[in-house]
């Protein structure tokens, strides 16, 4: 038996009173589990069995569907919807370096130069949270709409035609367009970059940074050699925090993308909602999963912070 | 009484544990739950446990949903679910005119709510407590043509009592009798119409109407600024039309030939979005510069900003209508139909229409708008005049195999 079915039957014998105070001591810790284990058990495992079985199911609305282990369907969601695959691997890649670019250095101000405005900063940080995420993104359509400022000045300095050669705008305009939706995935997410950089450069002792300059270290010395690696936890749970849900995120691309930056998510739903495709759009969601947790364990590895994390 | 509203939450998620619970041999115990949640969650215990499962039939023997239970008489009560902003509001903006009315005439409490934002998420919501043979807790729901459609052939919406709808039977307009997908109007009645038209900004556009189709599809001074929508049936409709082809008997080489035409407008940037509601937005500020939209989005936009201008295409305009269902297992049909037959008195119809402005599926309002105001009684795209309803089509039903296939290419077409 393996660890996970030891609460419950552990459990069992806990029903009669207890003969010896240690026997109840010992039980303590697996009552703690035990909502835990019913929340995973309710809202994870079971949700997660369900469309497991359904992804290897066959049939029609009208029929019902049954399991038929048709494993095929994996493969052909696969085949059909590669691009989705690497675009929403793509831009949420981009989005999360753009975020750890941006991010880092606010919070690098917030933790060590800030002073009494510290808290101010990190309410700021988190206030965007306050509105639905929808209203936020629908909100740049407004920023970003074709005769807007923005737009105006972005033109004006010839920034526009750059990315319109890149591929990544096009003509004159920014919404409708790949651009947009990495901008609206970076912003969305960009807090989910920040607190987790804060909190792990934060911790940093400052005693470290006097002792590298003590050292003769120069300022770009002591981050590169002091602070940095010191903030690598940080780095990689920001980076994790990001990439993993602007990969399956649908809304920047349904809001302020165009039929050509449809990500993945955008697929399962459809598939989910309006082909009523219950297999495949499950399929999908597994592939994606597993695309996901591979990536994500190499990065790990790569980083060499699996103590750290 | 507690047993009469279970929450709708709740009874889908029972609905969909008893089915992985306890089908076949390979319930679920709690042995083969444990193993699966174990390391590796697709061991040899977990897969043996995961082929119980299963979707069951959506569709229910017989066609039609056997009556439910009608709990009317004793309980004057009745749960209406409808699309949002499609109800009229007293000034405080607190209660309904119409149903308070309804209130005073019947005594029938109506337990209103706006919980349908979306055709294919609200079938989502609503489907498994349908397969499941439950009571949805509704007794009245507002959906769309192919929705109404689809949840009639599953058998999931009860044949309405004609001897209970005196006024509905005489006044709805010829336009809705006669529906491919419930011929004579047996099971449902529509609460309104909706014209897809094209519209556009005339300060996006520099005073150019734009008034086809083939004009959005192909005139370079909008490239990048068109609009399609994202429902299968409103875009495809309109283009088939444009091509000459009648929505009411297209063949899948006309749905084939339409997708591909507006392919090479996704291709070559002509078209900028496929959205749904959202479109209002982009036209009122001139990102998009025309778009397909419908009618009473327009007669609202308008309100607000004189530049936008619609236009019914010399080829034909799609309708459809928004219609009344009582879905299977309903406590109280015959609340429901009273509640129907109430809306289709011209007076009630007028004071919703001069509200909602949709396009108004009772005869004799006309009159009756008149009385509350004279310009919306002119307006067509609220009463139909000949010429508007002569150009009117409306797109055939489809069945299973069709509606899957078509839905699947134009999820292709729309990037998803």
């Amino acid at each position: 038996m393996s660890a996970t079915a030891a609460p419950p039957q552990a459990a069992a014998p806990a029903e009669p009173p207890a003969h010896k105070p240690s026997a109840r001591k010992r039980l303590v810790p697996y009552w703690l589990l035990l909502p835990g284990i019913l929340w995973l058990l309710v809202f994870f495992v079971l949700p997660m069995a369900y469309q497991a079985s359904t992804s290897v199911q066959t049939g029609s609305l009208e029929e019902g569907f049954q399991v038929t282990w048709h494993f095929r369907t994996y493969w052909d969601a696969l085949t059909e919807y590669y691009p989705q695959f690497l675009r929403s691997l793509l831009y949420a890649g981009t989005a999360t370096a753009l975020c750890l670019l941006l991010g880092y250095p606010l919070a690098y101000l917030i933790a060590f130069r800030a002073g009494r405005w510290r808290n101010l900063l990190l309410i700021l940080v988190i206030a965007p949270f306050f509105t639905s995420f929808l209203i936020r993104t629908l909100a740049w359509k407004t920023i970003l709409a074709d005769g807007g400022p923005v737009v105006a000045a972005l033109n004006t300095v010839g920034f526009l035609d750059v990315t319109s050669w890149l591929g990544l705008t096009e003509g004159d305009r920014v919404l409708a367009t790949p651009l947009a939706v990495v901008c609206g995935l970076t912003y969305n997410f960009l807090p989910f970059m920040i607190l987790p950089l804060y909190t792990s450069l934060e911790r940093i002792d400052t005693r470290l940074h006097e002792a590298a300059q003590d050292l003769y270290a120069r300022p770009a010395t002591v981050f590169r050699k002091v602070t940095f690696p010191l903030s690598m936890p940080g780095v990689v749970a920001g980076t994790l925090l990001t990439f993993i849900p602007a990969s399956g995120d649908y809304v920047n691309a349904e809001l302020l993308g165009s039929a050509d930056t449809r990500m993945i998510g955008n697929v399962i739903q459809s598939q989910y909602l309006r082909i009523l495709d219950y297999p495949t759009a499950a399929a999908l969601s597994f592939i994606l999963m597993a695309v996901v947790l591979v990536m994500v364990t190499i990065y790990i590895r790569r980083a060499g912070t699996e103590d750290l994390v | 009484m507690q047993q009469h509203e279970p929450d709708p939450l709740s009874a889908a998620q029972l609905a969909a544990m008893r089915r992985s619970l306890t089908s076949g041999r390979g319930a679920l115990t709690r042995r083969s739950l444990l193993r699966a949640s174990g390391i590796g969650a697709l061991t040899v215990g977990g897969l043996y446990g995961l082929s119980g499962c299963g979707i069951p039939p959506a569709k229910r023997e017989g066609g039609n949903a056997a009556p439910s239970d009608d709990h009317s008489e004793q309980e004057k009560e009745l749960n209406f679910s409808n699309w949002t902003e499609y109800m009229d509001v007293s000034d405080d903006e607190k209660t309904h005119p119409t149903l308070e009315e309804f209130k005073k005439r019947t005594g029938i409490t109506v337990d209103y709510t706006e919980d349908i934002n979306d055709n294919v998420e609200f079938f989502g919501k609503i489907r498994p407590q349908f397969a499941a043979g439950q009571d949805t807790g509704r007794d009245l729901i507002v959906v769309t043509d192919w929705l109404a459609a689809r949840i009639i052939r599953l058998g999931w919406a009860q044949k309405l009592d004609p001897s209970h709808l005196p006024h509905a039977y005489a006044n709805l307009i010829p336009q809705f009798r006669n529906p491919d997908w419930d011929p004579g109007r047996a099971y449902s009645y529509p609460w309104t119409g909706i014209d897809t038209v094209i519209a556009y900004n005339t300060k996006a556009t520099d005073g150019k109407k734009v008034d086809s189709v083939t004009q959005m599809l192909d005139d370079p001074s909008l490239k990048g600024r068109v609009g399609f929508l994202t429902e299968m049936r409103d875009t495809v409709g309109m283009t088939l039309l444009d091509m000459g082809k009648d929505p009411a008997t297209f063949t899948t080489a006309d749905y084939d030939a339409a997708v591909g035409r507006l392919q090479k407008g996704v291709d070559k940037k002509q078209i900028r979005r496929f959205t749904g509601n959202d479109y209002t937005s982009d036209l009122d500020k001139g990102d998009l510069a025309a778009c397909l939209a419908w009618a009473g989005d327009v007669i609202q936009l308008q309100a607000g900003n004189p530049d936008i201008q619609y236009a019914i295409p010399a080829a034909g305009y799609l309708t459809s209508s928004d219609n009344l269902l009582v879905p299977a297992k309903a406590r109280h049909k015959t609340n429901a139909e009273k509640l129907i037959d109430f809306y289709y008195e011209p007076a009630i119809a007028a004071q919703l229409a001069a509200f909602i402005s949709y396009v108004c599926p009772v005869d004799g309002v006309q009159e009756e708008l008149a009385k509350i105001d004279p310009k919306l009684a002119e307006n067509p795209l609220i009463v139909p005049d000949k010429a508007m309803a002569r150009k009117a089509h409306a797109f055939r039903s489809l069945t299973s195999e069709e509606e899957t296939s078509y839905e699947e290419k134009f999820a292709k077409l729309i990037g998803s």
